[in-house]
């Protein structure tokens, strides 16, 4: 009974507010903390998007030589850079914890599912923020994309707004498999949302069919929402009522896998 | 007494195995109450129950009033980690700073260390702690919401004795400010060194629940140790709840009443030798009560025990 408890030794207890947000920012922080401690992992999603601009983009004269279609491919590979880091860093991360005792643990602390989840996507996020820097810094030095700093900035955003659907697709790979089934199942995602979004090879080369079938995917919406963000021009409904309906959708088929996990299940 | 947690006929399933099985439980404020039984009886579902960690398959579970999967319901619950799963990278303070940030009324990092012996430690990755001194963190962590409920999975295991003493000691000061705690054990000497009220759990039922004296006095059991050509005529005489049979050929029966058995044994013109009677230990008598009968004492071991302790990997 709450009556019994005396004041433990330096007095120190205090009445603190736990509201989702604070716990939020909490396990984000956390997050982060951990991530931090193994500077190799970072290391490893900083440098990737950038070595592939670097490699695939920059020899290339006739797209590194036009400002538009510069700034468009350092666009792609922007979302590329987030998409892989948020597949990755939900869809591994989840899984493999919930093979660990330390995510039950977690579970037990009275914390919201809401707060837990979007701890996660803070935390991946700022470190999918932080692996484009490279990206926007080779593209800016070798090629000849060009952007304002309002632009860049409106760019940012953006991409930080259409990098939510892969989050949370990601959460629900994490929560539905294994870790070494979650592995295989990321890279064809990934994969496959980047050829057919038009990030390796832009749209205007695709065949009819497949230009079609792209427009419904989330990949090929980010892309056109952040050059939009970037370039200016028309907004197409299809771009961001798909991201809407694709981030709405994924939003809540991650709460519901995680309302229903168990952990590791057994057959 | 008010109640903080209740299990009201509650079955939980496993594909075919049924972990618990049946099982109506209170557990009342202002005890330290143990949990005993063996592996795979059924001890730690009951706990993920009440954690809110999974549901059961029928029958309702209410933690202080509420689902225990309403993470409000979990804000004075306290629950320990099991000892290898805290975060190798994160120092042992902000482990404990981080959990106390989820209560409204965490203890003080410095305090909570102080209380479990850790101090010396709070600047050092959790990775590089020793077995014990992990465990101590993790049973510490179940205090520092200043929780009214406290559930500690076999909070000892693998501990020295001093190491074991020193964590009770704590618990038992924990426990006198106010918390009341569930223990699961299958030590014997610590659910009698922690508990008023035990619980005894076999194949996923309640089969005893009583004060620790008196479950003592229902279980107390006698060992008649002997040789024989017919070791199952000595089992179908009455009072034998229980045979082991011993690498040297001997046999070892378990009864109530040794004399009793043993005047029986003589009547029935059985032929024997080298007779020992010595009364069982609680270990051993708590073991023949969970137990399945005689016939069947090769599987008294669950499938869902290794279950069980997958999970945890």
């Amino acid at each position: 009974m709450s009556t019994l408890q005396s004041t433990p030794a330096g007095g120190a207890a205090s009445v603190r507010a736990t509201g989702v947000l604070s716990l939020t920012l909490l396990h984000a922080r956390f997050n982060l903390l951990e991530t931090m401690r193994i500077p190799a992992a970072l290391i490893g999603s900083l440098v990737f998007p950038g070595l592939s601009l670097l490699f695939f983009v920059v020899p290339q004269r006739t797209v590194a030589d036009n400002p538009e279609f510069a700034t468009q491919a350092v666009i792609a590979l922007s979302v590329f850079a987030l998409m892989s880091n948020a597949l990755f860093g939900f869809g591994l991360t989840i899984s493999a914890n919930r093979e660990l005792p330390w995510d039950p643990y977690l579970r037990t602390l009275p914390a919201p599912g809401v707060a837990r989840v979007l701890g996660q996507v803070l935390s991946t996020g700022l470190l999918g923020l932080a692996s484009i820097v490279p990206v926007i810094v080779i593209g800016g030095l070798f090629t000849a994309a060009e952007v304002s700093p309002v632009r860049l900035l409106s760019g940012l955003v953006a991409l930080g707004l259409s990098a939510l659907p892969f989050m949370f697709i990601g959460v629900c790979i994490g929560y539905s498999m294994s870790s070494k089934a979650a592995i295989a199942v990321v890279q064809i995602v990934m994969f496959g949302l980047a050829f057919a979004g038009g990030l390796f090879l832009p749209p205007f080369l695709f065949a009819d069919w497949l230009d079609t079938l792209s427009m419904f995917l989330p990949s090929r919406q980010a892309r056109e929402f952040v050059i939009w963000a970037v370039q200016g021009g028309d907004l197409q409904p299809w771009v961001w009522i798909g991201l809407l309906v694709w981030t709405a959708a994924m939003f809540a088929l991650a709460l519901l896998l995680f309302r229903r996990d168990e952990g590791r299940r057994f057959r | 007494m008010t109640v903080l947690a209740r299990l009201d006929h509650v079955t939980r399933r496993f594909g075919d195995v049924v972990a618990v099985d049946d099982v109506s439980l209170d557990i009342s404020a202002g005890s330290i109450l143990g949990l005993l039984g063996p592996n795979g009886a059924g001890k730690s579902t009951v706990l993920s129950l009440v954690q809110g960690l999974r549901r059961p398959s029928t029958g309702r579970v209410q933690l202080f009033g509420g689902a225990p999967g309403d993470y409000r319901s979990r804000q004075r619950l306290g629950c320990t980690p099991q000892e290898t799963a805290l975060p190798p990278t994160l120092r042992v303070g902000e482990v404990i700073d981080f959990v106390g940030r989820h209560f409204d009324r965490p203890l003080a990092t410095v305090a909570l260390a102080e209380e479990f012996g850790l101090t010396e430690l709070l600047k050092r990755q959790t990775g590089a702690l020793s077995g014990g001194q992990k465990r101590r963190l993790s049973v510490a962590l179940a205090f520092v919401g200043q929780p009214e409920l406290v559930l500690l999975d076999e909070p000892t295991t693998g501990l020295d004795v001093d190491a074991r003493r020193t964590l009770w000691d704590a618990v038992r000061r924990q426990h006198d400010r106010g918390a009341t705690v569930v223990v699961t054990s299958h030590y014997l000497e610590e659910i009698e060194a922690l508990a008023e009220r035990v619980v005894v759990m076999g194949h996923g039922r309640v089969i005893a629940d009583d004060t620790v004296s008196a479950v003592i006095s229902q279980v107390s059991l006698r060992q008649v140790r002997l040789r024989t050509d017919q070791p199952d005529l000595v089992s179908a005489l009455a009072g034998v709840v229980r045979r082991d049979s011993a690498e040297d050929g001997s046999y070892t029966f378990y009864a109530g009443d040794s004399d009793r058995l043993i005047g029986d044994l003589v009547r029935a013109g059985i032929p024997f030798t080298d007779l020992t009677v010595r009364g069982a230990t609680l270990e051993e008598a708590f073991l023949a009560l969970t137990a399945a009968p005689v016939a069947s004492e090769a599987d008294a071991v669950p499938e869902h025990a290794q279950m069980e302790t997958e999970n945890h990997r």
